[in-house]
Protein backbone atom coordinates (compact mmCIF):
# COMPACT_ATOMS: atom_id res chain seq x y z
CA UNK A 1 0.00 0.00 0.00
CA UNK A 2 1.76 3.58 -1.25
CA UNK A 3 0.15 5.21 1.97
CA UNK A 4 2.05 3.19 4.53
CA UNK A 5 5.43 3.15 2.41
CA UNK A 6 8.00 4.75 4.13
CA UNK A 7 9.18 7.34 0.68
CA UNK A 8 5.69 8.26 0.96
CA UNK A 9 5.02 9.52 4.32
CA UNK A 10 8.24 11.77 3.74
CA UNK A 11 6.81 13.10 0.37
CA UNK A 12 3.34 13.67 2.09
CA UNK A 13 5.63 15.61 5.12
CA UNK A 14 7.48 17.82 2.73
CA UNK A 15 4.45 18.34 0.29
CA UNK A 16 2.33 19.34 3.10
CA UNK A 17 4.74 22.12 4.11
CA UNK A 18 5.86 23.12 1.15
CA UNK A 19 2.04 23.59 0.12
CA UNK A 20 1.23 25.74 3.19
CA UNK A 21 4.64 28.01 2.51
CA UNK A 22 2.94 28.73 -0.65
CA UNK A 23 -0.34 29.44 0.44
CA UNK A 24 1.34 32.08 3.49
CA UNK A 25 2.85 33.58 0.72
CA UNK A 26 -0.13 34.46 -0.81
CA UNK A 27 -1.43 36.80 1.66
CA UNK A 28 2.08 37.80 3.14
CA UNK A 29 1.99 40.76 1.15
CA UNK A 30 -1.52 41.83 2.34
CA UNK A 31 -0.18 41.19 6.39
CA UNK A 32 2.91 43.20 5.31
CA UNK A 33 0.41 46.25 4.26
CA UNK A 34 -1.87 45.63 7.58
CA UNK A 35 1.24 45.76 9.83
CA UNK A 36 2.39 48.47 7.95
CA UNK A 37 -1.04 50.26 8.37
CA UNK A 38 -1.35 50.24 12.05
CA UNK A 39 1.93 51.30 12.88
CA UNK A 40 3.60 54.11 13.75
CA UNK A 41 4.80 56.59 11.14
CA UNK A 42 8.44 56.65 12.78
CA UNK A 43 8.54 52.75 12.44
CA UNK A 44 7.10 52.87 9.00
CA UNK A 45 9.66 55.33 7.29
CA UNK A 46 12.58 53.13 9.24
CA UNK A 47 11.51 50.33 6.86
CA UNK A 48 11.55 48.15 10.12
CA UNK A 49 7.58 46.95 10.18
CA UNK A 50 7.69 43.57 8.89
CA UNK A 51 4.37 41.29 9.63
CA UNK A 52 3.74 42.39 13.24
CA UNK A 53 2.62 46.39 14.05
CA UNK A 54 5.08 47.90 15.65
CA UNK A 55 4.38 50.92 18.22
CA UNK A 56 0.71 50.14 17.45
CA UNK A 57 -1.47 53.46 16.21
CA UNK A 58 -4.85 53.94 14.34
CA UNK A 59 -3.15 57.36 13.31
CA UNK A 60 -2.83 56.81 9.47
CA UNK A 61 -7.26 55.45 9.59
CA UNK A 62 -7.77 58.50 11.45
CA UNK A 63 -6.34 60.53 8.86
CA UNK A 64 -7.43 58.19 6.03
CA UNK A 65 -11.25 58.69 7.19
CA UNK A 66 -10.33 62.82 7.69
CA UNK A 67 -9.85 63.08 4.26
CA UNK A 68 -12.80 64.24 2.59
CA UNK A 69 -11.50 63.68 -0.92
CA UNK A 70 -10.89 60.17 -0.12
CA UNK A 71 -14.30 59.40 1.56
CA UNK A 72 -15.88 61.19 -1.99
CA UNK A 73 -14.07 58.77 -3.67
CA UNK A 74 -15.52 55.52 -1.73
CA UNK A 75 -18.78 57.00 -2.49
CA UNK A 76 -18.55 57.46 -6.12
CA UNK A 77 -16.93 53.95 -5.90
CA UNK A 78 -20.35 52.01 -4.22
CA UNK A 79 -22.57 54.39 -6.74
CA UNK A 80 -20.98 52.75 -9.52
CA UNK A 81 -20.99 49.45 -7.97
CA UNK A 82 -24.44 49.27 -6.92
CA UNK A 83 -25.56 50.88 -10.68
CA UNK A 84 -23.14 49.34 -12.79
CA UNK A 85 -24.26 45.83 -11.45
CA UNK A 86 -27.62 46.18 -11.12
CA UNK A 87 -27.56 47.36 -14.77
CA UNK A 88 -25.47 44.44 -16.23
CA UNK A 89 -27.86 42.20 -14.00
CA UNK A 90 -30.98 43.27 -15.73
CA UNK A 91 -29.36 42.82 -19.31
CA UNK A 92 -27.41 39.54 -18.71
CA UNK A 93 -30.86 38.23 -17.50
CA UNK A 94 -33.03 39.12 -20.01
CA UNK A 95 -29.98 38.26 -23.02
CA UNK A 96 -29.63 35.07 -21.74
CA UNK A 97 -32.84 33.89 -21.69
CA UNK A 98 -33.49 33.44 -25.48
CA UNK A 99 -29.84 32.64 -26.17
CA UNK A 100 -30.37 29.84 -24.07
CA UNK A 101 -33.32 28.58 -26.54
CA UNK A 102 -32.41 25.62 -28.38
CA UNK A 103 -32.52 27.18 -32.74
CA UNK A 104 -35.42 25.33 -33.53
CA UNK A 105 -37.18 27.41 -31.15
CA UNK A 106 -35.51 30.33 -31.83
CA UNK A 107 -33.72 30.52 -34.85
CA UNK A 108 -32.31 34.03 -34.85
CA UNK A 109 -30.09 32.94 -31.90
CA UNK A 110 -27.05 31.80 -34.33
CA UNK A 111 -27.32 35.19 -35.73
CA UNK A 112 -27.06 36.88 -31.91
CA UNK A 113 -24.97 34.43 -30.74
CA UNK A 114 -22.55 35.32 -33.66
CA UNK A 115 -22.62 39.22 -32.58
CA UNK A 116 -21.49 38.38 -28.79
CA UNK A 117 -18.68 36.17 -30.09
CA UNK A 118 -17.31 38.68 -32.54
CA UNK A 119 -17.61 41.66 -29.86
CA UNK A 120 -15.59 38.49 -27.36
CA UNK A 121 -12.75 38.54 -30.23
CA UNK A 122 -12.29 41.74 -32.01
CA UNK A 123 -12.72 45.17 -31.18
CA UNK A 124 -11.58 48.51 -32.32
CA UNK A 125 -9.17 49.23 -29.64
CA UNK A 126 -8.39 52.33 -27.22
CA UNK A 127 -8.20 55.30 -29.17
CA UNK A 128 -11.50 54.14 -31.40
CA UNK A 129 -13.34 53.67 -28.18
CA UNK A 130 -12.27 56.63 -26.51
CA UNK A 131 -13.18 59.03 -29.66
CA UNK A 132 -16.70 57.12 -29.27
CA UNK A 133 -16.99 58.15 -25.73
CA UNK A 134 -16.35 61.44 -26.59
CA UNK A 135 -18.87 61.46 -29.33
CA UNK A 136 -21.25 60.39 -27.07
CA UNK A 137 -20.18 62.84 -24.66
CA UNK A 138 -19.93 60.62 -21.71
CA UNK A 139 -16.72 62.43 -20.93
CA UNK A 140 -16.82 63.60 -17.14
CA UNK A 141 -20.16 61.86 -16.07
CA UNK A 142 -21.03 58.86 -14.17
CA UNK A 143 -22.40 56.87 -16.76
CA UNK A 144 -19.10 56.03 -18.39
CA UNK A 145 -17.97 54.33 -15.55
CA UNK A 146 -21.14 52.04 -15.76
CA UNK A 147 -22.63 51.89 -19.27
CA UNK A 148 -19.89 50.90 -21.68
CA UNK A 149 -18.84 47.25 -19.46
CA UNK A 150 -22.84 47.10 -19.12
CA UNK A 151 -22.67 43.72 -21.44
CA UNK A 152 -20.14 40.98 -20.11
CA UNK A 153 -20.16 38.31 -22.61
CA UNK A 154 -18.65 36.08 -20.21
CA UNK A 155 -21.75 36.70 -17.66
CA UNK A 156 -24.30 35.94 -20.45
CA UNK A 157 -22.26 32.47 -21.38
CA UNK A 158 -22.48 31.95 -17.99
CA UNK A 159 -26.22 32.92 -17.31
CA UNK A 160 -27.47 30.79 -20.20
CA UNK A 161 -25.52 27.29 -19.45
CA UNK A 162 -27.57 27.87 -15.99
CA UNK A 163 -30.80 28.69 -18.08
CA UNK A 164 -30.07 25.26 -19.95
CA UNK A 165 -29.99 23.25 -16.63
CA UNK A 166 -33.16 24.29 -15.74
CA UNK A 167 -36.23 21.33 -16.95
CA UNK A 168 -37.96 21.93 -19.89
CA UNK A 169 -41.56 21.28 -18.53
CA UNK A 170 -41.10 24.53 -16.07
CA UNK A 171 -41.02 26.24 -19.40
CA UNK A 172 -43.33 24.26 -21.45
CA UNK A 173 -46.05 24.25 -18.55
CA UNK A 174 -46.06 27.79 -17.87
CA UNK A 175 -46.65 28.74 -21.46
CA UNK A 176 -49.37 26.35 -21.61
CA UNK A 177 -51.06 28.09 -18.39
CA UNK A 178 -51.13 30.84 -20.73
CA UNK A 179 -47.71 32.90 -19.59
CA UNK A 180 -45.60 34.78 -22.45
CA UNK A 181 -42.23 34.63 -22.07
CA UNK A 182 -41.64 37.51 -20.07
CA UNK A 183 -43.71 36.37 -17.64
CA UNK A 184 -42.30 32.98 -17.61
CA UNK A 185 -38.60 34.37 -17.25
CA UNK A 186 -39.97 36.68 -14.08
CA UNK A 187 -42.22 34.29 -12.55
CA UNK A 188 -40.61 30.86 -12.82
CA UNK A 189 -37.20 31.57 -13.80
CA UNK A 190 -36.12 34.26 -12.05
CA UNK A 191 -36.84 32.73 -8.43
CA UNK A 192 -35.07 29.70 -9.07
CA UNK A 193 -31.98 31.75 -10.68
CA UNK A 194 -30.92 33.25 -7.28
CA UNK A 195 -28.18 31.62 -7.15
CA UNK A 196 -26.68 32.11 -10.16
CA UNK A 197 -27.91 35.62 -10.04
CA UNK A 198 -25.63 36.09 -6.64
CA UNK A 199 -22.37 34.63 -8.80
CA UNK A 200 -23.10 37.17 -12.05
CA UNK A 201 -23.38 40.25 -8.90
CA UNK A 202 -20.38 39.46 -7.18
CA UNK A 203 -18.48 38.55 -10.27
CA UNK A 204 -19.96 42.26 -11.38
CA UNK A 205 -19.36 43.80 -8.06
CA UNK A 206 -15.73 42.99 -8.01
CA UNK A 207 -15.40 43.91 -11.77
CA UNK A 208 -16.56 47.46 -10.39
CA UNK A 209 -14.77 47.93 -7.59
CA UNK A 210 -11.40 47.18 -9.28
CA UNK A 211 -11.95 49.22 -12.36
CA UNK A 212 -9.67 51.78 -12.51
CA UNK A 213 -8.82 52.60 -15.58
CA UNK A 214 -11.30 54.17 -17.15
CA UNK A 215 -11.53 56.61 -14.53
CA UNK A 216 -7.98 58.44 -14.95
CA UNK A 217 -8.90 57.63 -19.02
CA UNK A 218 -12.76 59.68 -18.91
CA UNK A 219 -12.62 61.63 -15.69
CA UNK A 220 -10.61 64.50 -16.14
CA UNK A 221 -11.44 65.64 -12.65
CA UNK A 222 -9.91 64.36 -9.64
CA UNK A 223 -12.90 65.23 -7.16
CA UNK A 224 -14.96 62.83 -9.62
CA UNK A 225 -12.46 59.82 -9.50
CA UNK A 226 -14.38 56.34 -7.92
CA UNK A 227 -11.74 55.04 -5.10
CA UNK A 228 -9.92 52.64 -7.54
CA UNK A 229 -8.99 55.27 -9.64
CA UNK A 230 -7.89 57.42 -6.64
CA UNK A 231 -5.71 55.28 -5.18
CA UNK A 232 -3.88 54.79 -8.61
CA UNK A 233 -2.96 58.34 -8.70
CA UNK A 234 -2.39 58.60 -5.14
CA UNK A 235 -0.04 55.24 -4.84
CA UNK A 236 1.42 54.04 -8.41
CA UNK A 237 1.33 57.75 -9.71
CA UNK A 238 2.39 59.59 -7.09
CA UNK A 239 1.95 62.74 -9.61
CA UNK A 240 -0.03 65.46 -7.75
CA UNK A 241 -0.07 67.91 -10.38
CA UNK A 242 -3.27 66.75 -11.45
CA UNK A 243 -4.77 66.69 -8.18
CA UNK A 244 -4.81 70.12 -7.41
CA UNK A 245 -4.15 69.60 -3.98
CA UNK A 246 -2.33 71.86 -1.28
CA UNK A 247 0.98 70.83 0.60
CA UNK A 248 -0.53 69.88 3.44
CA UNK A 249 -2.83 67.23 1.72
CA UNK A 250 -0.25 66.18 -0.38
CA UNK A 251 1.94 65.30 2.79
CA UNK A 252 -1.09 63.66 4.48
CA UNK A 253 -1.67 61.56 1.83
CA UNK A 254 1.69 60.81 0.62
CA UNK A 255 3.00 59.25 4.43
CA UNK A 256 3.60 55.48 4.52
CA UNK A 257 0.93 54.45 7.02
CA UNK A 258 -1.90 56.61 5.48
CA UNK A 259 -0.78 54.76 2.17
CA UNK A 260 -0.92 51.48 3.60
CA UNK A 261 -4.18 52.58 5.28
CA UNK A 262 -5.84 53.21 1.97
CA UNK A 263 -4.69 49.90 0.32
CA UNK A 264 -6.53 48.07 2.89
CA UNK A 265 -9.41 50.32 2.84
CA UNK A 266 -9.32 49.89 -1.14
CA UNK A 267 -9.10 45.81 -0.74
CA UNK A 268 -11.22 45.98 2.55
CA UNK A 269 -14.79 45.08 0.31
CA UNK A 270 -12.89 42.45 -1.38
CA UNK A 271 -12.02 40.99 1.66
CA UNK A 272 -15.67 41.22 2.82
CA UNK A 273 -16.99 39.60 0.00
CA UNK A 274 -14.83 36.79 -0.63
CA UNK A 275 -15.94 34.12 1.41
CA UNK A 276 -19.46 34.78 -0.32
CA UNK A 277 -17.67 34.94 -3.68
CA UNK A 278 -15.50 31.52 -2.95
CA UNK A 279 -19.10 29.43 -3.20
CA UNK A 280 -19.62 30.17 -6.19
CA UNK A 281 -16.60 30.93 -8.74
CA UNK A 282 -15.31 28.07 -8.48
CA UNK A 283 -18.81 26.63 -10.45
CA UNK A 284 -18.60 30.06 -12.41
CA UNK A 285 -14.94 29.56 -13.39
CA UNK A 286 -15.62 25.74 -15.00
CA UNK A 287 -18.76 26.79 -16.36
CA UNK A 288 -18.38 26.36 -19.98
CA UNK A 289 -14.93 25.20 -19.98
CA UNK A 290 -14.91 21.13 -18.36
CA UNK A 291 -17.85 19.40 -20.09
CA UNK A 292 -19.26 16.17 -19.15
CA UNK B 1 -43.72 36.22 -40.31
CA UNK B 2 -45.83 33.24 -37.81
CA UNK B 3 -42.08 32.92 -36.89
CA UNK B 4 -41.52 36.54 -35.54
CA UNK B 5 -45.12 36.62 -33.57
CA UNK B 6 -44.04 33.37 -31.78
CA UNK B 7 -40.51 34.92 -30.46
CA UNK B 8 -41.02 38.78 -30.69
CA UNK B 9 -40.47 38.69 -26.84
CA UNK B 10 -36.67 36.96 -27.43
CA UNK B 11 -36.28 39.79 -29.64
CA UNK B 12 -37.04 42.38 -26.91
CA UNK B 13 -35.16 40.66 -24.78
CA UNK B 14 -32.15 41.08 -26.33
CA UNK B 15 -32.79 44.28 -27.57
CA UNK B 16 -30.95 46.29 -24.44
CA UNK B 17 -27.74 43.74 -24.71
CA UNK B 18 -27.73 44.89 -28.77
CA UNK B 19 -27.96 48.39 -28.24
CA UNK B 20 -24.62 48.65 -25.66
CA UNK B 21 -22.96 45.71 -28.00
CA UNK B 22 -23.68 48.24 -30.97
CA UNK B 23 -22.33 51.84 -28.84
CA UNK B 24 -19.20 50.13 -27.28
CA UNK B 25 -18.52 47.47 -29.44
CA UNK B 26 -19.50 47.90 -32.98
CA UNK B 27 -19.34 51.87 -32.89
CA UNK B 28 -16.04 51.62 -31.90
CA UNK B 29 -14.56 49.51 -34.86
CA UNK B 30 -15.96 51.83 -37.43
CA UNK B 31 -13.23 54.35 -35.85
CA UNK B 32 -10.44 51.85 -37.21
CA UNK B 33 -10.67 54.09 -40.17
CA UNK B 34 -8.12 56.07 -37.94
CA UNK B 35 -5.58 53.82 -38.84
CA UNK B 36 -5.40 55.11 -42.19
CA UNK B 37 -5.12 58.62 -41.46
CA UNK B 38 -3.52 61.27 -40.38
CA UNK B 39 -6.08 61.35 -38.05
CA UNK B 40 -6.38 65.27 -36.19
CA UNK B 41 -9.34 65.78 -33.51
CA UNK B 42 -10.06 68.63 -34.27
CA UNK B 43 -10.86 67.43 -38.06
CA UNK B 44 -12.46 64.64 -36.75
CA UNK B 45 -12.77 61.46 -39.29
CA UNK B 46 -14.12 63.30 -42.50
CA UNK B 47 -11.92 65.86 -42.04
CA UNK B 48 -8.45 64.14 -41.71
CA UNK B 49 -6.14 63.26 -44.55
CA UNK B 50 -5.39 59.91 -45.86
CA UNK B 51 -2.25 58.36 -45.52
CA UNK B 52 -2.72 54.91 -46.47
CA UNK B 53 -0.51 52.57 -45.09
CA UNK B 54 2.08 54.91 -43.97
CA UNK B 55 1.05 54.04 -40.11
CA UNK B 56 1.73 51.14 -40.19
CA UNK B 57 4.89 51.19 -41.98
CA UNK B 58 5.96 53.86 -39.41
CA UNK B 59 4.89 51.38 -37.08
CA UNK B 60 7.65 48.87 -38.13
CA UNK B 61 10.29 51.82 -39.16
CA UNK B 62 10.23 52.75 -35.67
CA UNK B 63 13.17 51.61 -33.37
CA UNK B 64 10.40 51.56 -30.32
CA UNK B 65 7.55 50.04 -31.55
CA UNK B 66 9.75 47.17 -32.65
CA UNK B 67 10.99 47.02 -29.29
CA UNK B 68 7.36 47.32 -27.73
CA UNK B 69 6.10 44.19 -29.81
CA UNK B 70 8.82 42.55 -28.58
CA UNK B 71 8.33 43.25 -24.97
CA UNK B 72 4.73 42.16 -25.42
CA UNK B 73 5.72 39.01 -27.05
CA UNK B 74 8.43 37.59 -24.76
CA UNK B 75 6.24 38.64 -21.37
CA UNK B 76 3.07 37.20 -22.73
CA UNK B 77 4.90 34.11 -23.94
CA UNK B 78 6.41 33.46 -20.25
CA UNK B 79 3.20 34.06 -18.71
CA UNK B 80 1.25 31.60 -20.67
CA UNK B 81 4.37 29.13 -20.32
CA UNK B 82 4.60 29.59 -16.49
CA UNK B 83 0.50 30.30 -15.65
CA UNK B 84 -0.05 26.74 -17.47
CA UNK B 85 2.60 25.26 -15.82
CA UNK B 86 2.62 26.10 -11.97
CA UNK B 87 -0.92 25.62 -11.80
CA UNK B 88 -0.84 22.17 -13.25
CA UNK B 89 1.87 21.18 -10.75
CA UNK B 90 0.40 22.65 -7.84
CA UNK B 91 -2.95 20.62 -8.69
CA UNK B 92 -1.11 17.51 -8.52
CA UNK B 93 0.22 18.06 -5.18
CA UNK B 94 -2.26 19.54 -3.86
CA UNK B 95 -4.55 16.72 -4.75
CA UNK B 96 -2.04 14.28 -2.78
CA UNK B 97 -3.28 16.21 0.72
CA UNK B 98 -5.96 13.80 1.63
CA UNK B 99 -7.01 16.21 4.78
CA UNK B 100 -10.02 17.99 3.48
CA UNK B 101 -9.87 20.63 5.93
CA UNK B 102 -6.12 21.84 5.07
CA UNK B 103 -7.01 21.13 1.63
CA UNK B 104 -9.58 24.13 1.45
CA UNK B 105 -7.83 26.30 3.73
CA UNK B 106 -4.68 26.29 1.44
CA UNK B 107 -7.40 26.73 -1.88
CA UNK B 108 -8.79 29.83 -0.02
CA UNK B 109 -5.73 31.43 0.46
CA UNK B 110 -4.53 30.76 -2.87
CA UNK B 111 -7.01 31.87 -4.58
CA UNK B 112 -7.56 35.55 -2.65
CA UNK B 113 -4.88 37.15 -5.18
CA UNK B 114 -6.94 36.75 -8.15
CA UNK B 115 -9.64 39.37 -6.66
CA UNK B 116 -7.30 41.96 -5.84
CA UNK B 117 -7.03 44.62 -8.23
CA UNK B 118 -3.40 45.52 -9.93
CA UNK B 119 -4.03 48.71 -8.13
CA UNK B 120 -3.84 47.44 -4.83
CA UNK B 121 -0.99 44.57 -5.76
CA UNK B 122 0.97 47.21 -7.32
CA UNK B 123 0.48 49.71 -4.42
CA UNK B 124 1.61 46.44 -1.97
CA UNK B 125 4.49 45.47 -4.56
CA UNK B 126 6.26 48.62 -4.93
CA UNK B 127 6.66 48.69 -1.33
CA UNK B 128 7.40 45.20 -0.91
CA UNK B 129 10.28 45.75 -3.82
CA UNK B 130 11.93 48.47 -2.79
CA UNK B 131 15.22 48.82 -1.99
CA UNK B 132 14.92 48.81 1.42
CA UNK B 133 11.47 47.07 1.33
CA UNK B 134 10.58 44.14 2.87
CA UNK B 135 11.82 41.20 0.44
CA UNK B 136 15.35 43.08 0.28
CA UNK B 137 15.37 43.07 3.83
CA UNK B 138 15.03 39.40 3.94
CA UNK B 139 17.40 39.01 1.41
CA UNK B 140 19.92 40.88 2.64
CA UNK B 141 19.80 38.31 6.05
CA UNK B 142 21.25 36.30 3.40
CA UNK B 143 23.78 39.10 2.45
CA UNK B 144 22.56 39.61 -1.06
CA UNK B 145 22.93 43.14 -1.90
CA UNK B 146 19.71 44.99 -2.87
CA UNK B 147 18.08 44.14 -5.88
CA UNK B 148 16.08 46.71 -7.93
CA UNK B 149 13.29 44.89 -8.72
CA UNK B 150 11.11 47.49 -10.47
CA UNK B 151 14.03 49.84 -11.25
CA UNK B 152 16.14 47.44 -13.41
CA UNK B 153 16.07 46.64 -17.15
CA UNK B 154 17.62 43.06 -16.17
CA UNK B 155 15.24 42.18 -13.00
CA UNK B 156 11.90 43.84 -14.38
CA UNK B 157 10.30 41.01 -16.55
CA UNK B 158 11.53 38.62 -14.23
CA UNK B 159 9.27 40.79 -11.39
CA UNK B 160 6.17 40.84 -14.04
CA UNK B 161 6.43 37.49 -14.76
CA UNK B 162 6.54 36.08 -11.46
CA UNK B 163 4.44 38.53 -9.70
CA UNK B 164 1.51 37.53 -12.09
CA UNK B 165 2.09 34.05 -11.55
CA UNK B 166 2.22 34.30 -8.05
CA UNK B 167 -1.28 36.21 -8.44
CA UNK B 168 -3.04 33.97 -10.93
CA UNK B 169 -1.76 30.37 -9.89
CA UNK B 170 -4.35 29.63 -7.36
CA UNK B 171 -6.97 31.01 -9.54
CA UNK B 172 -5.99 28.64 -12.93
CA UNK B 173 -5.37 25.53 -10.36
CA UNK B 174 -9.26 25.52 -10.19
CA UNK B 175 -9.89 23.78 -13.81
CA UNK B 176 -7.22 21.32 -13.07
CA UNK B 177 -8.36 20.42 -9.76
CA UNK B 178 -12.37 19.99 -11.61
CA UNK B 179 -10.56 17.86 -13.90
CA UNK B 180 -8.97 15.27 -11.13
CA UNK B 181 -12.46 15.62 -9.37
CA UNK B 182 -13.81 13.92 -12.18
CA UNK B 183 -11.19 10.85 -12.44
CA UNK B 184 -12.38 7.10 -11.87
CA UNK B 185 -10.97 5.88 -7.97
CA UNK B 186 -10.90 2.56 -9.52
CA UNK B 187 -8.38 3.29 -11.60
CA UNK B 188 -5.96 4.21 -8.35
CA UNK B 189 -7.43 0.83 -6.81
CA UNK B 190 -6.54 -1.56 -9.60
CA UNK B 191 -2.99 0.45 -10.05
CA UNK B 192 -2.62 -0.22 -6.10
CA UNK B 193 -3.10 -3.88 -6.83
CA UNK B 194 -0.19 -4.06 -9.42
CA UNK B 195 1.81 -2.36 -6.67
CA UNK B 196 2.19 0.82 -8.17
CA UNK B 197 3.95 3.62 -5.99
CA UNK B 198 2.14 6.71 -5.79
CA UNK B 199 4.70 8.30 -7.65
CA UNK B 200 3.93 5.71 -10.67
CA UNK B 201 0.05 6.16 -10.42
CA UNK B 202 0.52 9.81 -10.68
CA UNK B 203 2.92 9.08 -13.99
CA UNK B 204 0.54 7.14 -15.34
CA UNK B 205 -2.98 8.03 -13.89
CA UNK B 206 -2.83 11.47 -12.82
CA UNK B 207 -1.05 13.20 -15.35
CA UNK B 208 -2.55 11.68 -18.61
CA UNK B 209 -6.30 12.27 -17.24
CA UNK B 210 -4.76 16.10 -16.86
CA UNK B 211 -3.98 15.80 -20.66
CA UNK B 212 -7.09 17.00 -22.31
CA UNK B 213 -7.88 20.24 -19.62
CA UNK B 214 -3.99 21.41 -19.87
CA UNK B 215 -4.46 21.33 -23.95
CA UNK B 216 -7.74 23.27 -24.09
CA UNK B 217 -6.10 26.22 -21.93
CA UNK B 218 -3.16 26.03 -23.41
CA UNK B 219 -4.53 26.30 -26.56
CA UNK B 220 -7.19 29.26 -26.05
CA UNK B 221 -4.66 31.23 -23.78
CA UNK B 222 -3.00 31.37 -27.72
CA UNK B 223 -5.28 34.27 -27.97
CA UNK B 224 -4.08 35.77 -25.57
CA UNK B 225 0.01 36.12 -27.45
CA UNK B 226 -0.18 40.04 -27.59
CA UNK B 227 -1.63 40.52 -24.28
CA UNK B 228 1.05 40.96 -21.73
CA UNK B 229 -1.47 42.53 -19.01
CA UNK B 230 -2.30 46.23 -19.39
CA UNK B 231 -3.02 46.89 -15.78
CA UNK B 232 -0.38 44.55 -14.33
CA UNK B 233 2.72 46.68 -16.38
CA UNK B 234 0.88 49.96 -15.76
CA UNK B 235 0.81 49.72 -12.10
CA UNK B 236 4.30 48.53 -11.74
CA UNK B 237 6.68 50.21 -14.45
CA UNK B 238 8.14 53.44 -14.50
CA UNK B 239 10.57 55.52 -17.13
CA UNK B 240 13.46 53.75 -15.99
CA UNK B 241 11.73 49.90 -17.45
CA UNK B 242 10.60 50.98 -20.53
CA UNK B 243 12.86 49.76 -22.60
CA UNK B 244 12.04 45.95 -21.49
CA UNK B 245 8.69 46.56 -19.70
CA UNK B 246 6.62 48.36 -22.00
CA UNK B 247 3.91 46.41 -23.94
CA UNK B 248 1.92 47.22 -27.02
CA UNK B 249 -1.12 48.63 -24.78
CA UNK B 250 0.84 50.66 -22.52
CA UNK B 251 2.42 51.97 -25.42
CA UNK B 252 -1.21 52.57 -27.13
CA UNK B 253 -1.65 54.78 -24.26
CA UNK B 254 1.43 56.77 -24.04
CA UNK B 255 1.69 57.46 -27.71
CA UNK B 256 -2.04 58.30 -28.67
CA UNK B 257 -3.76 59.23 -25.63
CA UNK B 258 -0.86 61.46 -24.14
CA UNK B 259 1.21 61.75 -27.01
CA UNK B 260 -1.58 62.77 -28.97
CA UNK B 261 -0.74 60.30 -32.27
CA UNK B 262 -4.40 59.19 -32.81
CA UNK B 263 -3.81 57.75 -35.70
CA UNK B 264 -0.24 55.85 -35.44
CA UNK B 265 -1.91 54.61 -32.01
CA UNK B 266 -5.51 52.99 -33.52
CA UNK B 267 -2.66 51.30 -36.08
CA UNK B 268 -1.00 49.47 -33.42
CA UNK B 269 -4.06 48.75 -31.93
CA UNK B 270 -5.94 47.18 -35.08
CA UNK B 271 -2.81 44.89 -35.77
CA UNK B 272 -2.60 43.78 -31.98
CA UNK B 273 -6.79 43.08 -32.60
CA UNK B 274 -6.52 41.83 -36.00
CA UNK B 275 -3.34 39.17 -34.99
CA UNK B 276 -5.40 37.88 -31.44
CA UNK B 277 -8.49 37.71 -33.30
CA UNK B 278 -6.90 35.48 -36.09
CA UNK B 279 -5.26 33.29 -32.99
CA UNK B 280 -8.34 33.12 -30.74
CA UNK B 281 -10.66 31.97 -33.63
CA UNK B 282 -8.09 29.19 -34.56
CA UNK B 283 -7.51 28.35 -30.96
CA UNK B 284 -11.04 28.10 -30.52
CA UNK B 285 -11.34 25.76 -33.42
CA UNK B 286 -8.35 23.46 -32.51
CA UNK B 287 -9.94 23.17 -29.06
CA UNK B 288 -13.01 22.32 -30.60
CA UNK B 289 -11.43 19.88 -32.70
CA UNK B 290 -9.18 18.11 -30.33
CA UNK B 291 -11.16 18.40 -27.16
CA UNK B 292 -14.90 19.47 -28.09
CA UNK B 293 -14.89 22.48 -26.52
CA UNK B 294 -17.27 25.19 -27.05
CA UNK B 295 -18.44 28.49 -25.49
CA UNK B 296 -21.91 28.95 -26.60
Amino acid sequence: MYHKSKSYRVFNVVNTIFLIILSILCIVPLIHVLAVSFSSKAAADANIVSLIPIDFSLEAYKKTINNPAFLRSIMIAVARTVVGTLITLVITFLAAYPLSKENSAFRSRTVYSWIFVFSMVFNGGLVPFYEVIQSLHLMNTFWVLVLPSAVNTFLVILMLNFFRGIPKELEEASLMDGAGHFRTLFSVYLPISLPSIATISLFSMVFHWNSWFDGLLYINNAKDFPLATFLQTIIIQRDMSSMSMNPQEMELISQTTVKAAQIFIGAAPILIVYPFLQKYFVKGMTVGSVKG
Amino acid sequence: MKMLKKTWPFHVMLLPAMIFLFLFSYLPMGGIVMAFQDYKPWEGISGSAWVGLDNFRYLFERDDSVQVIWNTLVIAVAKMIFNLLVPFVFAILLNEIRQVGLQRSIQTLVYLPHFLSWVILGGILVDLLAPAGLLNRVLGEFGINPILFLGDNNWFRFTVIVSDVWKEFGYNTIIFLAALATINPSLYEAAEMDGATRFKQTLHITIPSLIPITIVVGTLALGNVLNAGFDQIFNLYNPLVYETGDIIDTFVYRTAILNGEMGFGTAIGLFKSVISMVLILISYRLAYKWAGYRIF
